[in-house]
C-alpha cells in the first residue's frame, strides 16, 4: 500500500467536512478497499473511517421501510428478520470474516459489478440516503464501479420497502464467492421488480420478466423469456452466452423465494 | 499515529503507520506469531482474529481500525496451559496436519460455535468458506466445531 493518512471523525457531518472531494476516500469495512490498496489500484491521500459513525449504524423500521445504516455489516443484515430474502442474500456474501467487516454502504459505494447488495437494492427498489439527498436505486448504479454519488458524498442509510414476497438466487463462483450471475425478484406495493447482478457492467432490471410476472407471480410465467447475451459480461468465469442462459434459470429459482445458492 | 486497544484481555498501545495492517502489528509489534499470514490477500483466513468478538481477517484490517476495540488472537484462547474446549476438540479429532491454517480455523470456529444453534454440517462448512486448508483436513475440523456446538447446547 502507498502511504496515506487515517482520520476517524466523530459524526457524519465531520466526515463529509473532512472529505476534500478529491484524493481522500471513505473507509467502512475495507474488505474491497484495502485489497485494492494492496494492489496499488488506488492511491488515496487519506482514509476517512466512517465505520463507527452513530448516524451510519443501527437498523429500524419506519413508514413501511426497513432502514439499514450504511455501516451495518453483512453479518448484521443476515440476522434481520424483516425481509428474509435480503437476510439470505446478506448471509451469502463473501465469507464469514468478510461478512463481519464488510458493510452495506461500502458495498454500494464500491459498486462491484458482481455485488450481491446491488441486486437487493435494485430488486426491492430501495432508496439510498446520503448526507445530502435521497437517490432511488434505479438512478444509483451508472456503470462498472460507477455510481451517482458525487465526490465526497457519503451514504448514511438504505431504506428498503418491505415487500409482499421476495427471493434471491445466484450461481456463486466457488473461488471468489462473487455471483457469476444473481437474480432478485420482489413483489412490492409498487409492483413487480426483477434485478440482475454479476452479469453486466452494473445491475439492471428485466422489465419483460416483470411484466410477465404481473399477472402470475410464478416460474411458469417466465416460460419462453430470455435475455440476449450481447450486453452481458464475458470473462474467465463465464461467457456472455452462459450468463444469458443462467438468468432465466435463476429468476425461476428466485421465484421459489428461497435464498438460492 | 498511536493506537490503543485491548489485546487478549490486556490494554496495549503501539505506534503504527496508518497503513500498518493489524496482522503486521500483532506479529511484528507484539510478537504474537500464532496469527499466520498465508496469502496476504484476504483469501486464506490463516490470519483470522476476533475484533470485538467477531472473526475478521487481520490482513484486511488496519491496525488503526482496531483502535479502541478488543482483539483476541489464538494466544488468548487457552486458559494458561488448559486448552479451550475447541482446541481440545481439534486435538482429539486430529483436526490438523501441518497446522498452518489451524489458528485461523480455531478463530473462525469459535465465532461459529458462538453463532450457530445447531451443529448443521452445511452451515459449518459455509462458515468456514474463508479458511483454506491445503492438507484437506476439513472433515475433522467440521466435526470438532460441531462437537463444541453440541456441548454448549
Amino acid at each position: 500500500m502507498f502511504p496515506f493518512d487515517y482520520l476517524r471523525p466523530q459524526s457524519a457531518a465531520e466526515a463529509v467536512a473532512a472529505h476534500d472531494g478529491g484524493e481522500r476516500r471513505y473507509l467502512a469495512g475495507g474488505q474491497s478497499l484495502l485489497a485494492a490498496l494492496k494492489l496499488r489500484l488506488a492511491q488515496p491521500s487519506a482514509l476517512i473511517d466512517v465505520a463507527r459513525l452513530p448516524e451510519l449504524t443501527g437498523t429500524r423500521v419506519e413508514d413501511g421501510r426497513l432502514v439499514v445504516g450504511a455501516a451495518v455489516p453483512h453479518a448484521g443484515m443476515a440476522a434481520l428478520p424483516h425481509i428474509p430474502a435480503l437476510a439470505l442474500l446478506s448471509g451469502s456474501i463473501g465469507d464469514l470474516q468478510v461478512r463481519n467487516m464488510g458493510t452495506l454502504g461500502g458495498a454500494l459505494a464500491n459498486a462491484d459489478p458482481a455485488s450481491d447488495h446491488a441486486a437487493g437494492v435494485l430488486g426491492l427498489g430501495a432508496e439510498i440516503r446520503t448526507d445530502r439527498r435521497t437517490i432511488a436505486a434505479d438512478d444509483f448504479f451508472l456503470g462498472m464501479f460507477e455510481t451517482a454519488l458525487e465526490p465526497g458524498e457519503l451514504i448514511v442509510a438504505v431504506g428498503y420497502p418491505l415487500p409482499r414476497r421476495a427471493g434471491y438466487a445466484k450461481v456463486r463462483n466457488p473461488a471468489s464467492g462473487y455471483p457469476v450471475a444473481g437474480v432478485f425478484v420482489a413483489e412490492t406495493d409498487s409492483g413487480i421488480r426483477v434485478a440482475v447482478t454479476g452479469a453486466a457492467a452494473c445491475p439492471f432490471r428485466l422489465t419483460e420478466f416483470e411484466m410477465a410476472l404481473e399477472g402470475d407471480f410464478s416460474p411458469a410465467a417466465l416460460e419462453g423469456l430470455g435475455v440476449p447475451p450481447d450486453a452481458l459480461n464475458r470473462d474467465l468465469h463465464a461467457s456472455a452466452e452462459y450468463r444469458a442462459a443462467l438468468i432465466p434459470v435463476l429468476a425461476r429459482r428466485a421465484l421459489g423465494l428461497g435464498g438460492g445458492s | 499515529m498511536r493506537v490503543a486497544f485491548t489485546l487478549n484481555g490486556k490494554p496495549v498501545e503501539a505506534k503504527v503507520e496508518p497503513r500498518t495492517l493489524l496482522a503486521t502489528l500483532l506479529r511484528e509489534g507484539f510478537g504474537l506469531t500464532g496469527t499466520h499470514v498465508g496469502c496476504d490477500t484476504g483469501q486464506c483466513g490463516a490470519c483470522t482474529v476476533h475484533l470485538d468478538g467477531r472473526a475478521v481477517k487481520s490482513c484486511l484490517v488496519l491496525a488503526a481500525q482496531a483502535d479502541g476495540r478488543s482483539v483476541l488472537t489464538i494466544e488468548g484462547v487457552a486458559d494458561g496451559e488448559v486448552l479451550h474446549p475447541l482446541q481440545a476438540a481439534f486435538r482429539d479429532r486430529h483436526a490438523l496436519q501441518c497446522g498452518f491454517c489451524t489458528p485461523g480455523m480455531v478463530m473462525s470456529g469459535l465465532d461459529l460455535v458462538a453463532r450457530l444453534d445447531s451443529p448443521d454440517e452445511a452451515a459449518i462448512r459455509h462458515g468456514l468458506d474463508g479458511n483454506l486448508c491445503r492438507c484437506t483436513g476439513y472433515r475433522p475440523i467440521v466435526e470438532a466445531i460441531a462437537h463444541c456446538i453440541r456441548e454448549k447446547g
